[in-house]
């Protein structure tokens, strides 16, 4: 496989900030009250949808979670909508009606964060339908977590992709819990990509924490499915930051653990590699950096400067 | 007596009920050490430990049909699921098997279950984590629903959940684990079936349930100082409904106003307009009134969530409109 080019190297390595500079920008303002609701921050897990949204095209389609906000910037999602619709405004992407867990655009294929732990499985099994359908080479991503692999759902999902050779690639984000629950004690077994084998389909276990990795894997599953030969089960091993929501104390884990995943912080460790390889140079990454840095001001900007619903938006939308 | 929270009086009632029959246990997602979503099993697993509190991967579907199954093997399980919207995850289990397992079987099974599901609006979470599904559960033959109001009801509901059995539908409002109430510290049991006047009246009857209880006895202080005295009926749970207390009530006022927090359309007062409408009817002056959620999913935005939640206002007018 030949690695990806300038732009695309330096173009995660932007998405990576941005979403890091997001989420930082979310916590903050959640701590001061201004966020309503819940928040799933996806710090320390940047490069899982970072590399796996690099491999698509604009009219590739994508199943979201909780833990959302991610996915949706490395799909291209717009980060003043999203941050006015976090914020509980009109402005936002779902007119404020949604909030930081039903973030969609459909028209670039984001059909949305998912407030049901294994809701998108399904869903995009039926994207990955509506492609083969149409027979349109479009290929659909449905993110899921640790915690989501085990709902009956997700199970059904990778059996009907399998079974029907759907252009459907399936990334289990295994960050090691789901709430408060680790993974050993949800499932016996280490890897949830050995489950591929029971559908038939590559299960491949990748380091989360290596955006080219990442990139490369699920490269490899996303032209296999544009090319009509199925599904397959990316687990990528990541690790999040914060607790499951702002404001969870996370007691069932120890400090030395979340040490260990934060000294392998998937950002440094990319621009490390860009730095030694001369792919870029110090200004330009600085450069990127503080141009997302901007991009998040401004989407704070807008939302705090935006009006709320107004009470006549209540019942509309409710139908087509 | 001791002041404890709503949420306290349903942590006790499962520790004394644990405590007296040893076939009671817990199942559900995190609700061993990190003591459930919103803290109702706290401390019990460290006093009854792992095999009695039991944490489950996310699986509602398994959650729920594992009560189900081991209910009608000799268990008496109380299981939660985090909100009840994600009983969407898990209904053939409870309404194709443990509701009509019995029936289905010739009355020769029961299923001793409980699943308790928090409901309800008011902490932004949107529209699939803050819905009110009660009248899904009352449409179930073979199942029962409590949904309490008070730290009292709560507790003397949930141990007759407990006992009961067939399975009980256990509703709570998310937004009530922090009311405060006079709850006995013994056990005690408030039958199933049986409302509550929670404030006698002469003028009208509003029969509310859950959190909108509190709305209504706000609503009823508000309207006793322009002269009209409410009466609040709460009938603390749905199925049984105790419609002969409601019909009293409107027999004696001769005005009804039912309020909840799900959506009008279909909602539970229809059920319980149905029974006054059937067995009452020459008894009302006026034509009855709802006060509910309007007809749409539980919006995000403050503003728009305050508007979706029908409050004391909404029934002063609802009563005024009578008059
Ligand atoms: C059907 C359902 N069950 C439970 C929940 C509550 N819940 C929200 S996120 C979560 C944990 C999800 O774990 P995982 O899939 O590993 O994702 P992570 O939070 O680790 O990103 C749970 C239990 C839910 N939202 N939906
Ligand atoms: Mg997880």
């Amino acid at each position: 496989m030949k690695s990806p080019d300038k732009k695309v190297l330096l173009s995660m390595f932007g998405t990576m900030h941005k979403i890091r500079a997001f989420e930082t920008a979310c916590q903050e303002f959640f701590a001061a009250g201004k966020i309503p609701g819940f928040v799933h921050l996806y710090l320390g897990e940047e490069a899982v949808a970072t590399g796996a949204c690099a491999t698509l095209r604009k009219t590739d389609m994508i199943t979201s979670t909780h833990r959302g906000h991610g996915h949706c910037l490395a799909k291209g999602g717009d980060l003043k909508f999203m941050m006015a619709e976090i914020f509980g405004r009109k402005t936002g992407y779902c007119k404020g009606k949604g909030g930081s867990m039903h973030i969609a655009d459909v028209h670039i294929g984001i059909l949305g964060a998912n407030g049901i732990v294994g809701g998108g499985g399904p869903l995009a099994a039926g994207a990955a339908l509506s492609s083969k359908y149409r027979k349109s080479d479009t290929v659909t991503v449905c993110f899921f977590g640790d915690g989501a692999s085990n709902q009956g759902t997700t199970q059904e999902a990778l059996n009907l992709a399998s079974a029907w050779k759907l252009p459907l690639v399936f990334i289990n984000e295994n960050n090691g819990y789901g709430i408060s629950c680790p993974q050993s004690k949800s499932m016996a077994i280490t890897d949830i990509a050995d489950r591929a084998s029971a559908y038939d389909m590559p299960g491949v276990v990748v380091d989360g924490n290596d955006v080219l990795a990442v990139y490369e894997a699920v490269s490899e599953a996303v032209n296999r499915a544009r090319q009509g030969k199925g599904p397959s089960l990316l687990e990528c091993k990541t690790y999040r930051w914060r607790g499951h929501f702002e404001g969870d104390p996370t007691v069932y884990r120890p400090e030395s653990e979340l040490k260990e995943w934060m000294a392998k912080d998937p950002i440094p460790r990319f621009a490390k590699k860009l730095l030694d390889s001369k792919q870029a140079t110090q200004a330009e990454l600085d450069a990127i950096v503080g141009g997302v840095k901007k991009e998040v001001e401004e989407a704070v900007a807008f939302a705090e400067s935006s009006p709320y619903p107004e009470l006549a938006d209540l019942l509309e939308d409710v139908y087509a | 007596m001791a002041k404890k929270t709503y949420l306290q009086a349903l942590n006790e009632a499962m520790r004394l009920e644990m405590e007296r029959d040893a076939d009671v246990f817990i199942i559900g997602e995190d609700v061993g050490k990190f003591g459930g979503c919103f803290g109702v099993t706290q401390g019990l697993f460290d006093k009854f430990g792992s095999e009695r509190v039991i944490d489950t991967p996310i699986t509602e579907s398994a959650i729920v049909g594992a009560a189900v199954g081991s209910a009608v093997s000799g268990l008496r399980p109380v299981a939660e699921l985090m909100f009840v919207d994600f009983i969407g995850c898990a209904l053939d289990q409870l309404f194709n098997q443990g509701a009509k397992m019995r029936y289905m079987f010739g009355g020769k099974a029961k299923v001793p279950m409980t699943l308790r599901m928090p409901q309800g609006a008011g902490v932004c979470a949107a529209a699939q984590h803050s819905q009110s599904l009660e009248a899904w559960f009352m449409h179930i033959p073979g199942i029962k629903v409590a949904i309490p109001s008070t730290p009292y009801d709560a507790k003397g509901l949930l141990i007759s959940a407990i006992r009961e059995d067939n399975p009980v539908i256990f509703l709570e409002h998310k937004m009530l684990y922090g009311v405060e109430g006079e709850v006995p510290d013994e056990s005690y049991t408030i039958p199933l079936g049986k409302a509550d006047v929670k404030r006698e009246g002469a003028d009208v009857t509003v029969v509310a349930t859950s959190r909108m209880v509190h709305s209504a006895l706000e609503a009823a202080e508000t309207l006793a100082a322009s002269g009209i005295s409410v009466e609040v009926v709460d009938p603390r749970s749905l199925q049984p409904l105790d419609s002969d207390t409601i019909v009293e009530s409107v027999k004696k006022t001769h005005a009804l106003v039912v309020a909840h927090e799900a959506v009008g359309f279909a909602g539970p007062g229809a059920e319980i307009i149905a029974q006054v409408a059937e067995k009452a009817l020459d008894y009302l002056d006026a034509p009855v009134k709802r006060v509910a959620a309007p007809f749409c999913p539980v919006p995000f935005s403050p503003p728009l969530e305050q508007a979706f939640i029908p409050g004391a206002d909404a029934i002063v007018a609802a009563v005024k409109s009578l008059r």
